[in-house]
């Protein structure tokens, strides 16, 4: 009731301001109307008696105020009042307003933009029900995360108590024909209950049930599911296409249900396609039911934590029964690796994202400082004005209120600023991102965003002003004349030092990772991958349709493809490899040499198997150490024979001739290699793994056919140019199969590191900021300095101080302060750069060479920076400085 | 605090004991009728009187309209509620207890807790 009241009286002063006024005036005059009427009666003249009434009054105007005062509308009008005279003072100071805003703006901006890149992968969960239960389950052998295989997916199905349900995935490429080009999909096979483990249903149609993934058989029946987007994209969101059929690698496949819009697949964000694995339950040791080749994702029971289950994980794995037969490559004897599927998508791009959240923090610290200290500077020039609204009789509380509001203003105008450059920057972002990066989809400025950087900029508006409003008013209380500014170096002269000390340590520290990230770069790119990179063009082609089931048709097709790309004009070399160093394939089998004692057995290696064309290692430039490459000779009917690496044989084969020893690779019942061969080793998934084992082999003599193959072509000069002179030779041999994945090998050399490069743009571009922050910083506190103190500088001339000696004066406050920043930024850096430890390579955290070279540059450039301010200073003529007030 | 101000709450029992007194009043007649009442220890001026009308008024104790003072000048009367009546008496009560129980501490002499 009495609030409502309230709210109505408020409503209406506010709304009818005048009236109100008019209100509390009259009675105000009324008053002094009574008072001098009084003082009348006593014996006044009636100006005596006014004058005597307002004496007694104080101010009408005051009084008037101070009736204003009262109520939570006035509030609301001194805030408007105050945020309009911000807004008026910063008009007046441009400029000034113009720096400090754009510097808020780059620190809200980068901090805009990161939060939006890392709040999915970092903070938001996973976007199905229950998220937190879903687990991430791989074989644990040696003590690195392997695909698992059918055999162990079944296992676990049947013998665990911890979970709901359990679904493996692998990849798959179909290629989609229809009215329009044929187009490559990406997607993948799943067991049925693959949805129903993420807690998605279909939006249109039905999941996949059990029956629809019985063991292989090439005349099907297949089905599939689509996603959203592909349905919109190339059946016109037409709802009869569930039930009908499509064309997939050209065998027709029914369509049994349609995704929800936004439904987001974290396991495979490009998948628009899914069917079923249609694997053999019976489990034959020679099929592919027991490679190492799924995703196994499992939902844990709502009533047993992830520990207990990862637990009952391990005791399965020990524990193997009679009715669950393992072959001796998926023992399980090292257990099962499990982890929460967030933990587990997150994993690969935490250390860089936690390194780059950490170093925007950094650059927005130290705009914050830059900000802080240009206010500071300004408030220097204003303590007359505070002065005098202090001896107006404002208070105390008036006063920062009416500073806050201006840091607000100007805070709020660099936060909307910074949306826009958030907005524009983070597409940029994604695309820069490395490929690892998780859920890069839901990178986007939302409203969890906008709600991010409006907290962000209150707070900052907060801080940044609190400073400088607490310095105001001591300055404005008694005593601070308005005319003392120019004579004394005051209090707030070592605030503002200590300001630019901070923001040069900030700054050191932010150069200091910049720089040990740069050198990680260039010494990873110093690796030699192994191969020549140089002029080398590759691509994946592939085979899929009905007429390819046929080894030797697939075998024909990639022979005659070769053939054709060595006939363009430019082409000096081309070969096939089943897996391109660098591509992010990693096809690896176990390999078993026949000079190992049966014994030793456990601890075979694995290794990269590449099965290449004759020609390959001429067309990568992989350097033949002995024996022969593989020919032509090498096919179908001849003896096996493999090429190795040279580290492999090496450390394998130990005092021993690698030509002509035997090897098994993959399941040890399958047939002998002969090694007639040995090659340098090649960086097969990243130039920071150095070591890599491979076997080589040709394609017509593994018992697979691989139907989708690496094409390398080699040129004289400008590979990248010669795509679609080779595009259009495939496409005259068959224009239906796709080619994808186009790139030069120098293309995927610098793409290998993207992690690390991403880091070191990000890192680079804030220390950049950073230095030219730091840089005005100091700048603007020396010129602030130089100003205040031009009457000392003219008295020091005047007493026969050379030009020399007070440019010397004003570099020595200068790189007082730096030095100070540099030895503390040194300190901080040894500290903060343990953040950085899984992102550097080849070089220490402590690399002495960066600090020292980081810190000279920091030197340099607070040189150039004292330079300005110490010319100005070396200027002032004495009598100019006598005459300065 | 100044001796002369007046503690808020202490002041609007004060200006609803005025008005239950004298009736209907303006600003500047409370404001010297307080005064007088005090032996002029007290100084009231409109600054410190208005926001405790104002918030009484909001309180619904006492109410106001506009019409003629003595000297025929405009002015806002104030007149206590009903409500305003009651409140006066519930306060004057705690006022009274208040005061007995300080008077009663300060009558207390040394010996008599011996």
């Amino acid at each position: 009731m009495s609030l409502w009241r309230e709210l109505a009286r408020g409503l209406r002063g506010l709304i009818n301001r005048p009236a109100a006024d008019r209100d509390i005036a009259d009675e105000v005059e009324q008053y002094v109307d009574e008072a001098a009427a009084s003082f009348e009666a006593r014996g006044l003249s009636p100006e005596e008696a006014r004058r005597a009434a307002l004496r007694e009054l104080g101010s009408v105007t005051a009084v008037r105020e101070q009736v204003r005062a009262y109520g939570w509308e006035n509030i609301v009008e001194t805030t408007l009042a105050d945020v309009g005279y911000a807004a008026r003072r910063l008009r007046r100071y441009p400029i000034h307003a113009l720096v400090a805003a754009l510097t808020l703006a780059l620190g809200i901006g980068a901090s805009t933009a990161i939060f939006s890149a890392v709040n999915p992968v970092l903070f938001q969960p996973l976007p199905y029900p229950d998220p937190q239960r879903l687990m991430l389950i791989w074989d644990g052998q040696g003590g690195s995360r392997l695909d698992v295989t059918f055999g162990t997916y079944r296992e676990l199905i049947a013998r665990n108590r911890s979970f709901n349900a359990m679904a493996v995935m692998r990849p798959m490429q179909p290629t989609l024909a229809g009215v329009a080009e044929p187009e490559r999909l990406d997607g993948e096979y799943v067991s049925a209950d693959y949805f129903r483990v993420l807690g998605v249903r279909p939006a249109l149609g039905r999941d996949f049930e059990a029956a629809d993934d019985p063991p292989y058989d090439p005349n099907g029946p297949f089905v599939a599911i689509v996603s959203d987007t592909l349905w919109r994209r190339r059946f016109n969101a037409d709802p009869t296409l569930v039930g009908r059929q499509i064309l997939l690698n050209d065998i027709p496949v029914t369509v049994i249900g349609i995704m929800p819009t936004g439904f987001e697949n974290v396991l495979s964000p490009q998948s628009e396609i899914w069917s079923t694995l249609r694997y053999d339950p019976a489990l034959p040791f020679n099929g592919r039911e027991w490679g190492h080749h799924l995703r196994l994702v499992a939902r844990v029971r709502p009533e047993i934590d992830l520990d207990r289950a990862s637990h009952e994980l391990q005791e399965i794995a020990k524990a193997q029964l009679p009715d669950f037969e393992r072959p001796q490559w998926a023992s399980l004897q090292d257990g099962f690796i499990a982890h929460s599927l967030q933990d587990e998508l997150t994993r690969s791009v935490r250390p860089a994202l936690v390194a780059i959240v950490g170093a925007v923090i950094l650059l927005l610290t130290i705009a914050c400082v830059n900000v802080t200290n240009l206010l500071l500077a300004q408030g220097a020039s204003r303590r007359g004005e505070l002065s005098v609204r202090t001896a107006l009789g404002a208070s105390r509380a008036r006063i920062i209120r009416q500073l806050l509001a201006e840091t607000l203003l100007l805070a709020s105008i660099g936060g909307a600023l910074g949306i826009v450059l958030a907005h524009t920057t983070v597409d940029a972002l994604v695309a820069l991102s490395p490929p690892g990066l998780p859920r890069s989809n839901a990178i986007v400025v939302d409203r969890t965003v906008l709600a991010f950087t409006a907290g962000l900029t209150t707070v900052i508006g907060l801080l940044v002003g609190l400073l400088p409003a607490l310095n105001g008013f001591r300055a404005s209380g008694p005593g601070g004349a308005p005319q003392q500014s120019t004579r004394i170096a005051s209090g707030h002269q070592l605030t503002r030092r200590c300001l630019v000390v901070v923001q040069v340590a900030l700054a050191l520290v932010l150069l200091v990772a910049a720089g040990l990230l740069l050198r990680s770069v260039q010494r990873l790119f110093a690796m030699p991958p192994g191969f020549d990179p140089t002029e080398r063009l590759t691509m994946q082609v592939q085979v899929a349709g009905q007429r390819f089931r046929d080894a030797e048709t697939s075998h024909r097709f990639f022979d005659s493809v070769l053939e054709a790309v060595r006939q363009v004009p430019g082409v000096t070399a081309a070969a096939f490899t089943s897996q391109l160093p660098l591509s992010g394939d990693e096809e690896a089998y176990g390999v078993h040499f026949e000079s190992t004692p049966p014994a030793a057995a456990e601890e075979d290696p694995s290794a990269y198997r590449y099965a290449v064309s004759p020609g390959y290692f001429a067309a990568m430039g992989i350097p033949l150490r002995t024996g022969r490459a593989l020919d032509s000779h090498d096919g179908a009917g001849a003896p096996l024979v493999a090429v190795i690496n040279e580290s492999f044989a090496r450390r394998r084969l130990p005092g021993l001739n690698p030509i002509g020893q035997r090897l098994h690779i993959g399941p040890n019942s399958g047939p002998w290699f002969t090694v007639v061969g040995v090659v340098g080793d090649v960086t097969q998934t990243s130039l920071a793994v150095t070591r890599s084992d491979a076997v080589y082999l040709t394609a017509p003599q593994w018992r697979f056919t691989d139907n989708a193959r690496w094409l390398v072509v080699r040129s004289q000069a400008d590979a990248a140019a010669l795509a679609p002179a080779i595009r259009r030779a495939i496409a005259a041999i068959d224009r239906n199969q796709p080619i994808i994945r186009v790139a030069t090998m120098e293309e995927r050399v610098r793409a290998s590191a993207a992690d690390r490069r991403f880091a070191l743009l990000l890192f680079e571009a804030f220390a950049t900021t950073a230095l030219i922050l730091a840089a005005i910083g100091t700048y603007s506190l020396l010129s602030g300095s130089v100003t205040e103190r031009t009457r000392e500088m003219g008295v020091r001339s005047a007493l026969g101080a050379s030009r020399l000696d007070i440019v010397a004066l004003v570099f020595r406050q200068g790189l007082t302060l730096t030095g100070l920043g540099i030895g503390i930024g040194l300190g901080g850096a040894a500290v903060a750069s343990r953040a950085l430890v899984t992102l550097l390579f080849g070089v220490t955290r402590l690399d002495s060479a960066t600090y020292a070279g980081v810190a000279t540059l920091l030197l340099l450039v607070s040189i150039l920076a004292c330079a300005m301010p110490a010319w100005r200073a070396a200027r002032v003529r004495p009598s100019v400085a006598l005459r300065f007030e | 605090m100044k001796d002369t101000d007046v503690r808020q709450g202490t002041l609007a029992l004060m200006v609803l004991k005025t008005l239950d007194v004298l009736g209907p009043l303006h600003g500047y007649g409370i404001a010297r009728r307080i005064e007088q009442i005090s032996g002029d220890l007290l100084t009231v001026n409109q600054g410190t009187l208005y926001p405790v009308l104002l918030k009484l008024e909001q309180e619904g104790s006492i109410a106001s309209e506009w019409g003629a003072s003595e000297n025929n000048r405009k002015a806002r009367f104030y007149r206590l509620t009903r409500q305003g009546r009651k409140q006066l008496q519930t306060e004057a009560r705690s006022w009274e207890q208040t005061a007995a129980i300080i008077e009663r501490f300060f009558a207390v002499k040394g010996e008599d807790v011996k």
